[in-house]
C-alpha cells in the first residue's frame, strides 16, 4: 500500500445561490463521512450564483472523492481545486483579548500593528482585533496574543481566488 | 401562456411527459391535485400504504425503463414513501415522489402533518424541490424528469405546499430546461477506451463483471458481443442479473456474497478484469483488499464518482455504458480475431466442471427451495418478470432461477427491503400487462406489504406470488445459526398468517401445494387465472443458502 500523504486542500466553487444549497453540500459531508476544516458562502459578481469555498485536510484520494461527489450535486455549477502558489488566499480573525494593564494595551496595539491589524473595538478590560490574511499569518498572531489571554475568537474560514 | 391553478399545471405537466399512471393515496394537504386526477387521462393507482405506491412506481420504472410516479399527503405520507425513495436510490432507479405539503405560511410552524420531507430526503434524492410559486410547477417537472432519468437515474421529490396547488398563475410549459449544474458525460473519452482495448487485447484472461448500469443503459447486446469476441467470461452482480443470458455459454451467474462458486473462484484468477456499471458493492466483492488484487482493471461507469470510490482501478472511463461498449467493440474488433477456443476458456470449463453440483440439494425432500425454483423456471416463460423479496427467498432465486433477459429479474439489491417484491410486482405488471409477473417471495417480507393484496384485486393487476415459507425470518436464522451458535432470537414466525386465508379474504385466489406436482399444477392455474394467486408453499425451516462469503471475508473464504 502507498503511503498517503496528508495536505491541506482548497476547493472553490460556483453555486446555485439559492435556499438549500449549503444543506445539500454540508449534508453531503456528513454523508460520506468528509471531516470539513472550514466552509464559506457569499455572493459573487452575478447575482443567481454564490461562491462556495471548502477547505480540508487530506490525502489526495480522499479530495478526489470529495470533488467528485461536490461535482454530482446539481447545484453544483464549476468546481476547482486551488493550487496555493497561483492563488490569493485570505481569511478574516476578530480575536477578543484581555487587557489587564497599560503595558499590555500598548503591546497589543503594536502586534496588532506589525500584523497590520486593525483595532476595531475597545473596553476597559479588553481590545479586539481585526486581522486579515493567510490561515498562517492569523496563527501566527493568536499565538503571540495568546500570552495576553484570549476571550473570544471569530474566524470566518478561507475565501480565495485564482491570480491572474 | 395559460392560467391555471398549480395542481392543474402539475397534471397537465406530467401528461407531457407522458406519464400514464400514478401510484398513490390521498390526504389533506394534496387533495387539490386529486381533484384535478379526476378529470385527467392519468390513471391512478390507489395503494394501500404509500411505501407500496413508491415501490410500485420503482417496479414500473424498472421494467419498462421509464420514470414511475408516486404520490402522498405531507407528514406521515411523505414519510411512508421515504423507504420506498431510499430504496430506489441505493438501486438507481428513476421515479418521481411527488408529496403534498402545508400552505406556505405554515411552514415552520409544526402545522398538523407538517414534516421537512426535503430535508428528510436530501440525502436518498437525486434532488428535491419545494415550488414556492404556482408559476414554477412546469418547469420543476420537466427538470425532475430529466434529473431523474439523464445519466445514473435516481429519486426526485416534488413536495407542493397546498396553497401553490390551489394558486392560479400564467403558465409556460417548457420543451426543454437547461439545468446548468447537470451534465452527464455521456461519451467516453477515446484515448481511454483505447487504453482499455489495448490492455484487453493483451489480456491472457480477460474477465467481465457487469452490474446494473448494463440494464439501465439498455446494453446487454453490446455486453454479449464483446464477450463472444474477447472470449471472456461473464459473471454479474447481483443487480446485472438478466443483462447477460445466464444460458449462454460464458455465462458463470452472479458473483458475490451468495453468488456461484464457478463465479467466485473464476474471477480471482483473471489477469484483466472489465468492470461495466458496477459499482464494486462489498455485497458483490467481498473484502475490497483481496478483490482481484493482481488483476488491472478496467472501469466503465457514468458516474464519476464511482470510479475509485471502493476500488482503485487502472483504466477508468467515464460514460454511458452502452455508448462505452459499442465503441469498445470497435477499437477491438480491429485488433482482435474471432476465436473459439482458448486456455483461459479451457481453464474456465475446468472449473464448471469441478465445482458441478458441489452445494448439497436436499435429495430426499420434494418441496426445497432450489427445486421449486428450477421448477418455476421450466414453467414460466422466458420473458416472464419475476421480482424478489428480500433475505434467503431473494438468494435462492438469485442462485437457482435462471434469468435469460434483461429487465425481467427486479429486486432490491442496495437497501435489501423487505416487502419490496409484492407492490414492485404490480407495478411490473401495469407496465407489462403482455407477460405473467411473479414475486418469489419469503413469508416474512410478503407479511410486510401484503395489503398491497387489496390493490391488485381491486385495481385488476393479477400477479402471483410465490411464498417460500420456512416461517421464519429464514435469512437472519441463517446468520444465527452459523455466526451466534444456533440461539434463535426474535426469528420464529409460528404458523400463521394462513396465506390462503389471507388471500382470499382480499378477493384473491391462495394454493397451499404439499408437493412439487401441487406446485407445478398451482402455477399452471395461477397463470390461467386472471386473479392475483398466491401459492403457499412449505419449505424446511433450517434450511441454508449456500455458497456464501462470510461478511467482511474474501471471496476465496466462500463456503458451500
Ligand atoms: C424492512 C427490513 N427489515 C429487516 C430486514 C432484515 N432482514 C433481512 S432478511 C430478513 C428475513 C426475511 O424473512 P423472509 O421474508 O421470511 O425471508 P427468508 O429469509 O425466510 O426467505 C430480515 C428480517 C430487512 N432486510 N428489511
Ligand atoms: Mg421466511
Amino acid at each position: 500500500m502507498e503511503e498517503k500523504q496528508v495536505k491541506n486542500y482548497i476547493i472553490s466553487t460556483i453555486v446555485e445561490n439559492k435556499p438549500g444549497v449549503l444543506h445539500r453540500a454540508s449534508n453531503m459531508f456528513r454523508k460520506r463521512g468528509f471531516n470539513i476544516d472550514s466552509i464559506s458562502v457569499g455572493p459573487t459578481e452575478h447575482k443567481d450564483l454564490a461562491r462556495m469555498t471548502i477547505t480540508i485536510n487530506g490525502d489526495e484520494t480522499t479530495v478526489e472523492q470529495l470533488v467528485k461527489q461536490l461535482s454530482k450535486l446539481i447545484d453544483v455549477i464549476k468546481i476547482s481545486v486551488l493550487n496555493p502558489q497561483s492563488s490569493v488566499i485570505r481569511e478574516l480573525a476578530l480575536i477578543k483579548l484581555h487587557v489587564p494593564d497599560a503595558k499590555a494595551r500598548s503591546d497589543i496595539i503594536n502586534y496588532a500593528n506589525i500584523f497590520r491589524g486593525r483595532i476595531v473595538d475597545v473596553s476597559p478590560a479588553s481590545i479586539t482585533v481585526e486581522i486579515t490574511g493567510t490561515p498562517d499569518k492569523i496563527d501566527a498572531f493568536l499565538s503571540l496574543a495568546s500570552t495576553f489571554g484570549i476571550k473570544e475568537i471569530a474566524r470566518t474560514g478561507i475565501t480565495a481566488l485564482v491570480r491572474g | 401562456m395559460i392560467k391555471m391553478s398549480g395542481a392543474h399545471a402539475l397534471i397537465e405537466a406530467l401528461y407531457k411527459e407522458k406519464v400514464e399512471v400514478i401510484f398513490g393515496l390521498p390526504g389533506g394537504a394534496i387533495m387539490p391535485v386529486y381533484d384535478v386526477i379526476l378529470d385527467s387521462k392519468i390513471r391512478h393507482i390507489l395503494a394501500r400504504h404509500e411505501q407500496s405506491a413508491a415501490h410500485m412506481a420503482d417496479g414500473y420504472a424498472r421494467a419498462s425503463g421509464r420514470v414511475g410516479v408516486c404520490m402522498a399527503t405531507s407528514g406521515p405520507g411523505a414519510t411512508n414513501l421515504v423507504t420506498g425513495i431510499a430504496n430506489a436510490y441505493m438501486d438507481s432507479v428513476p421515479i418521481v415522489a411527488i408529496t403534498g405539503q402545508v400552505p406556505r405560511s405554515m411552514i415552520g410552524k409544526d402545522a398538523f402533518q407538517e414534516t421537512d420531507i426535503i430535508g428528510i430526503t436530501t440525502p436518498i434524492t437525486k434532488y428535491n424541490f419545494q415550488p414556492r410559486h404556482a408559476s414554477e410547477i412546469p418547469k420543476i417537472v420537466k427538470m425532475a424528469f430529466q434529473i431523474a432519468s439523464v445519466g445514473r437515474p435516481g429519486p426526485v421529490v416534488i413536495d407542493l405546499p397546498k396553497d401553490v396547488q390551489t394558486e392560479v398563475a400564467d403558465m409556460d410549459f417548457p420543451d426543454k430546461v437547461e439545468i446548468r449544474g447537470y451534465k452527464p458525460n455521456i461519451s467516453p473519452h477515446p484515448l481511454q477506451v483505447e487504453k482499455a482495448a489495448e490492455l484487453l487485447t493483451k489480456a491472457e484472461r480477460p474477465f467481465i463483471l457487469a452490474g446494473g448500469g448494463v440494464i439501465i443503459s439498455n446494453a446487454s447486446q453490446y455486453l454479449q458481443a464483446l464477450s463472444e469476441l474477447l472470449l471472456a467470461p461473464v459473471a454479474t452482480t447481483f443487480m446485472g442479473k438478466g443483462c447477460f443470458p445466464e444460458n449462454h455459454p460464458l455465462s458463470l451467474g452472479v458473483i458475490g456474497m451468495h453468488g456461484t462458486l464457478e463465479a467466485n473462484k473464476s474471477i480471482l484468477e483473471a489477469d484483466v478484469l472489465l468492470a461495466v456499471g458496477t459499482r464494486f458493492s462489498d455485497r458483490s466483492t467481498g473484502k475490497i483488499d483481496e478483490f482481484c488484487p493482481d488483476a488491472k482493471i478496467i472501469h466503465i461507469d457514468i458516474d464519476p464518482s464511482e470510479i475509485g470510490k471502493n476500488k482503485a482501478v487502472d483504466v477508468p472511463i467515464v460514460g454511458d455504458v452502452s455508448k462505452t461498449l459499442f465503441e469498445l467493440y470497435n477499437s477491438l474488433s480491429k485488433r482482435l480475431e474471432k476465436r473459439e477456443n482458448s486456455l483461459w476458456l479451457k481453464r474456465i470449463q475446468q472449473i464448471k466442471e469441478e465445482f458441478k453440483d458441489k452445494v448439497r440439494v436436499e435429495k430426499d425432500k420434494d418441496l426445497v427451495p432450489q427445486k421449486v425454483l428450477r421448477e418455476l423456471r421450466e414453467i414460466l416463460p422466458i420473458d416472464a418478470i419475476v421480482t424478489t423479496e428480500v433475505g434467503q427467498n431473494q438468494m435462492w432465486a438469485s442462485l437457482y432461477f435462471k434469468v435469460y433477459k434483461p429487465r425481467t429479474f427486479i429486486s432490491s439489491g442496495g437497501l435489501g427491503t423487505m416487502g419490496f417484491g409484492f407492490p414492485a410486482a404490480i407495478g411490473v405488471k401495469v407496465a407489462r400487462p403482455d407477460v405473467p409477473v411473479v414475486d418469489i417471495a419469503g413469508d416474512g417480507s410478503f407479511t410486510m406489504t401484503a395489503n398491497s393484496l387489496a390493490t391488485s384485486v381491486t385495481e385488476n393487476i393479477p400477479v402471483i406470488v410465490v411464498i417460500l415459507n420456512n416461517s421464519m425470518l429464514g435469512m437472519v436464522a441463517q446468520w444465527q445459526r452459523l455466526f451466534y451458535n444456533r440461539r434463535y432470537s426474535a426469528v420464529e414466525l409460528g404458523k400463521f398468517p394462513n396465506f390462503v386465508k389471507l388471500a382470499e379474504a382480499f378477493g384473491a385466489q391462495g394454493i397451499r401445494v404439499g408437493s412439487l406436482d401441487e406446485f407445478k399444477r398451482a402455477v399452471k392455474q395461477a397463470l390461467e387465472s386472471d386473479v392475483t394467486t398466491v401459492i403457499d408453499v412449505p419449505i424446511p425451516p433450517e434450511e441454508n443458502v449456500f455458497p456464501m462469503i462470510p461478511a467482511g471475508k474474501g471471496l476465496r473464504e466462500i463456503i458451500y
